[in-house]
């Protein structure tokens, strides 16, 4: 297979990668521009740990092929904020302690962030409905649930 | 062979196209040896897993001429790259197609549906598939399109067995037309899943039009409970002509259940679909038959 090249906005910046056509955007993602945040849960879309934003929407990258967001723009959890700039929701995560061992949480921002765009005011039933597909195995979904409805009262 | 899932292992070659003229052109030269790609969110996972193979991947997602909702007085036409979010989305939907809205609605998370789309769900041909049950009581039809020419199919001809269905091999599903519903109509979607976001293990859709206090026309479909998707007309006969009332609603549902061949699988057994079928089919008649204005 040959690769081909393609180009893609990810956080803000433009970045230019070779592809075959069955890389799946996860791995160049995870294993071409190094952004780890990005997890490999099931592989076959049903946990939503892979979540990342294409062109403002949540998608799972586990089973999207990269040569098919040639030209578009993607958000990973990278792009939300960073230790020394987090996002509001990275911070009420954090001290609503939504997150225990992590895996779901890059899922779970995403998710959240997209929610909020749509919807800055959701209910709590909106918030779990809209989460619904992002699966949290230490079961954490009622600090999770809070700490997006607060950062949705702050705004 | 254990299956990774962490990769997509088989190898192919992928062909965008911008047009369906280049898709139906790709597809003659290729037929079988090809498959199309929309969402995504069927054919990548069975790719993965290794239940499809093919040569050529050719993708229509980004093809503008199919991704529309559009409704005039006589019906909504759907374009088949159309997303299960765009179609949850739409006002119209929303208003007069309460069993479709229900369905999309239901199904499973906000990102597949996302990238799923409306056509990719009926070609991927799942008994399961939650928009062919509403598609069925509105009585759709869908455009199928090949090089040589396009013709227009009843969905109740659609599917012909789990993961079959009428489309050739040079066939893309381009476009579904469902007639707009009348005055005095109502219809819902109902499904059992095992958790929030899941594959239906029974769902059922009815449509009601209503005369005063009888049904004029009804069409009741279930999925999950057979080969395909199916219509019950025997059950329906019952209600069209009749006042309807919560004892005759029962005696439907009880008889729509004695037409579906159920099969145990990983998410349910026969014998729990065929007892739980008759309850939610009496929910769904009910809530049509309220929609449309009539009296319990």
């Amino acid at each position: 297979m040959e690769k081909r090249h393609i180009k893609l906005t990810v956080n803000g910046k433009e970045r230019e990668l070779l592809v075959k056509p069955n890389d799946l955007l996860l791995n160049v993602l995870r294993n071409d521009l190094e952004l780890m945040g990005t997890k490999y849960g099931c592989g076959i879309g049903e946990c939503g740990a892979c979540t990342v934003l294409l062109n403002g929407k949540a998608v799972l990258s586990c089973i999207v092929l990269a040569i098919t967001v040639d030209g578009q723009s993607i958000t990973t959890v990278e792009g939300l904020g960073n230790y020394a700039d987090l996002h509001p929701l990275q911070s009420s995560f954090i001290k609503h302690g939504a997150i225990q061992c992590g895996f779901c949480t890059s899922g779970m921002l995403l998710t959240g962030e997209a929610l909020l765009k749509e919807n800055p005011n959701p209910k709590e039933e909106e918030i779990r409905e809209y989460l619904r597909g992002n699966l949290c195995r230490c079961t954490g979904y009622a600090a999770i649930v809070k700490a997006i409805q607060a950062v949705a009262k702050e705004a | 062979m254990k299956t990774d899932t962490k990769i997509l292992a088989a190898e192919f070659d992928y062909l965008q196209c911008l047009t369906l003229a280049d898709a139906l052109a790709f597809l003659a030269q290729h037929q079988e040896k090809a498959k199309i790609l929309a969402g995504g969110t069927d054919l990548i996972v069975k790719m993965k897993i290794g239940s499809v193979q093919c040569e050529q991947v050719i993708s229509i997602q980004n093809i503008e001429e199919l991704n529309y909702l559009r409704s005039d007085t006589d019906s909504l036409k759907i374009g088949a790259v159309t997303t299960l979010r765009e179609v949850e989305g739409s006002e119209v939907v929303k208003a007069r197609y309460s069993a479709l809205f229900e369905a999309v609605r239901s199904m499973a998370a906000t990102s597949v549906r996302n990238m799923g789309t409306i056509g990719g769900n009926l070609c991927n041909g799942s008994p399961a598939a939650d928009t062919a049950p509403p598609l069925l009581v509105f009585d759709a039809t869908v455009n199928l399109a090949s090089k040589c020419g396009e013709r227009i199919v009843p969905i109740t001809e659609f599917f012909l067995g789990p993961g079959k269905t009428t489309l050739a091999v040079d066939e893309v599903l381009t476009e579904i037309t469902i007639p707009m519903p009348g005055e005095y109509t109502g219809s819902s979607f109902l499904k059992l899943g095992r958790v929030a976001a899941d594959i239906a293990k029974i769902s059922v859709a009815v449509f009601i039009q209503r005369s005063g206090q009888t049904c004029s026309v009804c069409r009741i479909a279930l999925g999950s409970v057979a080969p395909v998707p199916l219509r019950v007309p025997e059950a329906e006969a019952m209600l069209v002509g009749n006042t309807v009332t919560p004892e005759l609603i029962i005696a439907v549902a009880k008889t729509a259940a004695t037409l579906i061949r159920p099969i145990t699988d990983n998410r349910s057994t026969s014998s729990y679909r065929s007892k739980v079928s008759p309850i939610i089919l009496e929910e769904a008649i009910t809530a049509a038959w309220q929609r449309s204005g009539g009296e319990l």
